[in-house]
């Protein structure tokens, strides 16, 4: 989990400077639930992943600095620079993520198909937001696990939030009854608790080896860091005078304009808007109670702790040296990656 | 003339269809923050967030676009388009077909396209050619803030259905979640054409004609025809060009269907030469059908193509090769002359 943590921080702090291309959404919040699901897997299990996909490749203990110079974008990384961090994806780790939400409970299917007749006893998990549960695609592929009764484990990471539209405002009832509907076991556990996430998931993986069918872990956590680095919401947060200064004419211009709808719906619109960020304000900040790393390290005596933590900084610095020294920028030397 | 940035124009027109005519309105992921200037306008009703659930909310424009109103669905990015393609294929395209002509579907799906910032080959395709290919659908690219707006008022206007594709170099709003005043270690001057970010507006805004292309620089020797950013690519390669005593003009067809048939003709009889350019995949789409068009008008003209021939790599360095880039232009050319 510390690893995972260091390596969310060197890449979204590598973001901010510049050395990573496109967008980058970080998992930070979300690491207990990786590293208590995947604590409960072997090397023949598969695992589908969405667009915050360094957690789990860490935690399948993919090479760090690989990973690391794919997500800056060359060509010496995990996949030949033709991926980047939304598309990662490593064959020997069974692991492969994609951008497209929803999509990972239907590669899972696909997975636990192949396990069942080609590696009796792997399972195939797959991680997806509480946001996916409105694709049809999820759905479907519930069903379709449960008809056929396979070895699957859907992990479905609640962070309140689909992209930065809070989800309680576009789904109705409470998903998990879904699930419910087609009679696979829902177990609901806090994802900032490993200890809860890697019982619970055992029990569903458990249960699908022995050919007893599909799962689903509801896991609640956080998103501290927004939808992605950049996020048009936390950006706001974090620089509120700035911000105001940019939207404000724009909005005001909205307001005011002699054609549009009338006072009540204008009036309705800056509240909306004006909720969305008061939401967000109480959503996406670091809460220690909710922090799986402060929580995980509970468990441990505390020069042990130390200890765990101290091993990892050197082992994530280590890698993000290489990495940036792997870039080979003649303006940037070795060295610079430190979190 | 109003100076305008892209995404400006565009929501400009939206909201001006939107004031004009009740029956607009629009639908689609996080649209209350993106367009916040028109929630705050129009309110939360008309803007409308849906859950990330494609499928359904595009073949929802559908169904509403039958029942009276007048939708512009907005799909975040066009590669999730795919994800709801059976709502374009067999029903927007079909639904007035199969009505005899009798019930046609007033709906425009808003999508954003395209690369050149790093986002790799699953988040910046443009995917025209495969929209085009299916009878029934519009489908434009602007490639300035003029067109931006004229082509979403046309498009609004028209009973067609159409795909209009906003190009994301050119939107300054996706940019800036990815660089600008998020990350100043970020900046993508060198790769944006400025004149398709930002640009004047005629006031009061016009809808520019679906089908229709601009000759955005006239030559004698050598004609390069696109859309999107690739005229801008065109039109940089043109001044390579130029420097080697070389004329070349540069057409922008801003729809991608109907195609500009005559001018891509008039072109190709006055230069004797043409290169396709587009930032879409070179099987199957808009090159192909640049060079079939010159065949059948029977027009003598030599031709070569610049277009996506891989998936779009992430790295830098091997995206911007696999785009059509102004080196790959300028070679295509050259070949010809």
């Amino acid at each position: 989990m510390v690893r995972i943590r260091l390596a969310e921080q060197v890449l979204s702090r590598a973001w901010a400077e510049g050395y990573v291309p496109g967008e980058y959404h970080s998992g930070i919040g979300e690491e207990a639930i990786y590293v208590g699901v995947l604590g409960q897997l072997d090397n023949d299990d598969a695992v589908a992943v969405d667009h915050r996909s360094t957690g789990p490749l860490v935690a399948r203990g993919v090479d760090l600095t690989a990973l690391m110079v794919e997500v800056m974008g060359r060509q010496t990384g995990l996949n030949s620079g033709w991926a980047g961090h939304m598309h990662l994806m490593d064959r020997e780790a069974r692991v492969v993520a994609d951008g497209i939400v929803g999509s990972s409970a239907a590669l899972a299917v696909g997975q636990a198909v192949a396990a069942r007749q080609l590696r009796p006893g792997a399972v195939a998990v797959a991680f997806f937001g509480e946001g996916a549960l409105n694709a049809g695609l999820v759905l479907e592929a519930m069903n379709l696990a449960a008809v056929w009764e396979l070895p699957v484990v859907f992990v479905c990471k609640d962070n309140e939030w689909s992209i930065t539209t809070h989800t309680s405002d576009v789904t109705a009832g409470d998903p998990r009854a879904r699930v419910d509907a087609l009679g696979m076991p829902v177990h609901t556990v806090h994802g900032e608790r490993v200890d809860q996430v890697h019982h619970a998931a055992g029990r569903l993986v458990e249960r699908a080896r022995r050919g007893k069918g599909p799962g689903m872990l509801y896991a609640t956590c956080h998103r501290p860091g927004g939808h992605f680095e950049g996020d048009p919401l936390l950006r706001i947060l974090r620089h509120p005078r700035a911000e105001a200064g940019q939207l404000a004419p724009g909005l005001m211009e909205g307001v005011r304009s002699p054609t549009g709808g009338d006072r009540r719906d204008r009036a309705a619109g800056l509240a909306t808007l004006a909720a969305r960020l008061t939401t967000a304000a109480r959503d996406w900040v670091v809460r220690p109670g909710r922090d799986p790393i402060r929580r995980g390290l509970r468990h441990v005596p505390k020069e042990v702790a130390e200890e765990i933590e101290e091993d990892e900084r050197r082992r994530v610095v280590a890698a993000a040296r290489r990495a940036v020294h792997a870039l080979e920028w003649p303006d940037r030397g070795a060295g610079e990656g430190d979190a | 003339m109003t100076e305008m940035t892209y995404g400006q124009a565009i929501d400009a027109a939206l909201g001006e269809a939107m004031a004009r005519d009740e029956r607009v309105l629009t639908w689609g992921e996080d649209v209350q923050l993106i367009h916040r200037d028109l929630v705050a306008r129009f309110g939360p009703t008309r803007v409308r967030d849906t859950p990330i659930s494609e499928a359904a909310f595009v073949y929802a424009g559908v169904g509403a676009a039958m029942g009276g109103l007048r939708p512009v669905v907005e799909v975040m990015l066009v590669d999730f388009l795919t994800v709801a393609w059976s709502a374009l294929v067999n029903a927007a395209a079909k639904f007035r077909d199969f009505s005899g002509g009798r019930w046609p579907v007033p709906l425009v799906i808003r999508a954003r396209c395209g690369g050149w910032y790093g986002d790799g080959g699953q988040h910046e395709q443009a995917l025209w050619g495969s929209l085009a290919s299916t009878p029934g659908v519009t489908v434009v690219c602007p490639s300035t803030p003029a067109d931006a707006a004229g082509l979403m008022l046309a498009a609004i206007e028209t009973d067609d259905v159409v795909v209009y594709l906003e190009h994301k170099l050119l939107s300054e709003r996706f940019l800036d979640y990815l660089g600008g005043s998020s990350r100043p270690t970020i900046d993508f001057g060198d790769l944006v054409p400025s004149e398709g970010a930002s640009g004047p507006v005629r006031q009061p805004l016009e809808p520019t004609p679906l089908g229709s292309s601009v000759l955005r620089r006239s030559g004698s020797d050598i004609g390069l025809v696109s859309v999107g950013v690739g005229v801008h690519r065109c039109l940089q390669a043109a001044e390579v060009l130029a420097e080697a005593g070389v004329s070349a003009a540069v057409l922008d067809l801003r729809s991608i269907h109907p195609l500009d048939v005559q001018a891509i003709r008039d072109l190709a009889a006055e230069t004797g030469r043409i290169v396709a350019v587009d930032e879409d995949y070179i099987r199957g789409g808009l090159t192909g059908e640049i060079a079939a068009t010159l065949l059948t008008a029977g027009v003598s003209s030599s031709y070569r193509r610049v277009a996506v021939e891989s998936t779009i790599p992430f790295a830098p360095a091997l995206e911007y090769q696999a785009l059509p880039n102004p080196e790959r232009i300028v070679a295509a050319a050259r070949e010809l002359l």
